[in-house]
């Protein structure tokens, strides 16, 4: 090994040792697990004896919410009564859809109990349901996860048994055929198998769980909508949720949080047929119970949730704002409904997140590549004294698509709140020799065109020569319906000497 | 087929009027969406079927007539205590039980010994799959996509609001209405839909609580009504009412 390399190596054994040191906060043996390296024995160490005490009735939660820690060291038995809900309920706004519930919410009441507890569950189907439903919770040893011995007709009871022999946060759903029927309309939930030490301390938990939906109808088609058994086979939903409705956890409604709090989500993704790529913008996830298993994966930015598994994530507020909660395979976010709030409050913290600083025009080079022929042949033709209105337009596309584009956009339309549309604008349209002196002196401060505030500061052009002006301005006014005329390069030389009252300092 | 559209249209008006009457089905090999391990298709013989399930109204000439079979009087082993719980006594229908509404919460027992003191009994299985498999105008129409979603819109409303009366539907290529989109109907041997409770285990059931030829499964998966229809039945006991299984009788054709 040569001389430098063996000095790097020490210096990597030194940092190695220094962050072994420095992270109790972060290492997995404040959680009390065995290390790294050792299992935690599964279900052959799951059994902590029989139930001890008095029997404990569940405490059940609807979405967003979650129960508190069991907070018990010995195993109990724990009463776990669950009502099936056939309901409509609007899945977005002004679209209703019947939706069949555990508990009356989509996703069902969360269920919080404790490794080694035994849980005699109770599923009651109300007497006006139209379906017989039982439930199958992955958290469950044994066939079928409970779904024989809960399956139960409309005004039945069914009880069943079972020892939680893993700990893990696990979905739970409907097993009656047609089961994609069934998990389709909402029929899942997650109950989460507390570690015996129970999960570590945080200052917020909340949860979470994605679906896909099959309407009859499109997307954000009004009236009743329902379910379609076409779409569901095909996999193409109509709508991605995070909590049944879209808007569910948006708004009023949306999470919230400090800064300076640690905030636990439980997420689980019911299906029936997407996989989630939950991601939450602006968030690095500190850490990831990945599959909702024993281990956590650190500093994640995207973790896959399959359909019908679930995941914690932790994650420390630092900066106020709005985080949004999106399934990343994108087009699901905003085209349809994937997407929820988390809101935190608190002071700004400039030297981790400034906000926006500068907002300046970027004009690239120029539009390279772009044919500037047709800028020489207006050069020529004016020089010749046969510049005709064609000949303008032309040179003035090219310049347009180098010096305008950018903000105004190829199609002259804009952005809607912060570019103004040059097409077809009433603006133009009110008095076209504005068009010389604004591309001059640029705009700043309030206009109102075709309808529309804008408050922006456009910089002035003012490296283009009166030629060019000339020829821009031509094919503005010649463009996407605007009332046409024609500037000369004399026009655009008084423009260029006529400072108006609302011109740009520039930057 | 206009041909048979204009038969149709011809006989709707008879069928209407005779509400409570029985319609002729010819019967004949009959391809089951439920798989059968040792045959293709099953047989069905000639048989009659009412054209409408049982009403409120035929149902309470039948307790007037029998007095065993009234609310309180019927033994809870064969009609559990709901029986009839809609009616404003045991024989007075009331608000919530119209005359031409179809008799719900009613359990298998008192469905069997209604269509036997008429002289009938209930439909099998593969009689009711087989006129339920047509539409106004195909004997078999199960595999149209929308005729599929007709069948299905029912499922997804929720079964709160009152039920409407029979005969609302158009009849069936059979002349057989409101055999979708009204009640559940309670069948002669649902008891012997050896359905698994856990359903998903298809082909792979549990061999020894159904000896002889297994669980039934699925042969055509598509068909989420009869899947529906199988899970509701197979949910039941011969006591058990629900707020929406109704039936209709059948009977050996003349």
């Amino acid at each position: 090994m040569k001389p430098a390399m063996r000095i790097l190596a020490a210096s990597l054994a030194i940092a190695a040792a220094l962050s072994a040191c420095g992270g109790d906060d972060r290492a997995p043996a404040t959680d009390a697990r065995p290390a790294a390296s050792d299992d935690t024995g599964g279900s052959a160490k799951g059994d902590f004896g029989p139930p001890q005490g008095q029997p404990v009735e569940a405490v059940l939660t609807s979405p967003p919410n979650v129960p508190p820690p069991t907070g018990r060291t010995a195993p109990a038995k724990v009463i776990v009564s669950l009502n099936v809900v056939e309901k409509e309920m609007p899945i977005s706004e002004g679209v209703t859809y019947t939706f069949w519930t555990f508990g009356g919410t989509v996703p069902g009441s969360f269920i919080r109990v404790r490794q080694g507890d035994t849980v005699e569950f109770h599923l009651r189907n109300m007497p006006d349901s139209k379906m017989p439903h039982n439930i199958d919770l992955h958290g469950v040893t044994g066939p079928g996860g409970g779904a024989a011995s809960s399956f139960t007709a409309p005004g039945h009871v069914s009880r069943f048994r079972f020892k939680a022999l893993n700990d893990g946060l696990y979905v739970y759903h409907c097993a009656t055929a047609p089961v994609g029927m069934h998990v389709a309309n909402g029929m899942y939930g997650l109950i989460l198998v507390e570690p015996p030490e129970g999960m570590p301390k945080v200052d917020r938990e909340y949860y979470v769980m994605q679906g896909d939906f099959y309407t009859t109808g499109k997307y954000r088609e009004k009236g009743h909508q329902g379910f379609d058994m076409e779409k569901a086979i095909d996999e193409h939903p109509t709508y991605v949720l995070f909590n049944g409705m879209e808007g569910a956890l948006t708004g009023d409604k949306a999470l919230t949080a400090k800064t300076g709090e640690h905030v636990r989500l439980y997420v689980g993704n019911g299906g029936p047929n997407l996989v989630s790529s939950f991601h939450v913008i602006g968030e690095i996830f500190d850490k990831v119970w990945y599959e909702g298993g024993t281990r956590y994966q650190e500093n994640v930015q995207t973790t896959l949730i399959p359909s019908g598994g679930a995941a914690m994530m932790e994650f420390h507020m630092e900066v106020p704002g709005s985080y949004v909660l999106v399934d990343h395979s994108i087009f699901r976010a905003f085209n349809k409904g994937a997407l929820a709030i988390l809101k935190a409050d608190g002071p700004e913290d400039k030297t981790i997140y400034s906000g926006k600083e500068v907002d300046a025009v970027y004009l690239g080079d120029q539009a390279a590549g772009t044919n500037r022929a047709p800028v020489a042949v207006a050069a020529a033709a004016h020089k010749a004294g046969t510049l005709t209105r064609e000949d303008q337009i032309a040179a003035g596309k090219v310049l347009f698509a180098g010096t305008c584009s950018t903000c105004h956009q190829p199609d002259g339309k804009g952005m809607a709140g912060v570019f103004p549309p040059l097409a077809g604008s009433d603006f133009i349209k009110a008095n076209p020799k504005r068009v010389p002196e604004i591309i001059l002196h640029g705009l700043v401060g309030p206009v109102k065109v075709n309808g529309k505030d804008y408050n922006s500061n456009m910089p002035p052009m003012s490296q283009l020569t009166d030629d060019e002006v000339a020829n821009i301005a031509t094919y503005v006014l010649n463009s996407w319906g605007n009332p046409g005329g024609q500037v000369s390069r004399e026009d655009a030389a008084k423009a260029r000497a006529n400072k108006p009252a609302n011109a740009s300092e520039g930057h | 087929m206009r041909r048979l559209a204009a038969l149709l249209l011809c006989a709707l008006p008879l069928a209407g009027l005779a509400a409570g009457g029985y319609v002729r089905l010819p019967g004949g090999a009959f391809r089951s969406a439920l798989k059968y391990e040792d045959q293709k298709t099953v047989r069905v013989a000639p048989f009659e079927l009412m054209d409408a399930p049982v009403t409120n109204a035929q149902f309470l000439a039948f307790v007037q007539a029998n007095p065993r079979w009234r609310r309180g009087n019927a033994p809870t082993v064969f009609a559990e205590a709901r029986y009839l719980q809609h009616w404003a006594g045991p024989r007075t229908l009331g608000p919530d039980a119209l005359p031409r509404q179809p008799v719900v919460n009613v359990s298998w027992f008192a469905a069997d010994a209604y269509c036997k003191a008429q002289g009938a009994r209930l439909p099998d299985w593969n009689e009711w799959e087989y006129a339920a498999a047509a539409d106004e105008l195909r004997k078999d129409a199960r595999k149209d996509p929308v005729w599929r979603e007709r069948i299905l819109a029912w499922y997804s409303r929720p079964s709160t609001s009152a039920l409407p009366r029979v005969g609302l539907q158009a009849a069936n290529a059979y002349g057989v209405r409101d055999i979708h989109g009204l009640v559940w109907e309670w069948t002669e041997d649902y008891s012997a839909l050896l359905v698994d409770a856990d359903n998903r285990k298809q082909g792979d059931a549990d061999k020894a609580r159904f000896c002889g030829a297994g669980a039934l499964s699925m042969d055509d998966r598509e068909n989420y009504a009869v899947l529906m229809r199988v899970a509701m039945l197979s949910s039941l006991q011969g006591a058990d009412v629900t707020p929406n299984m109704g039936f209709r009788c059948a009977r050996d054709a003349r």
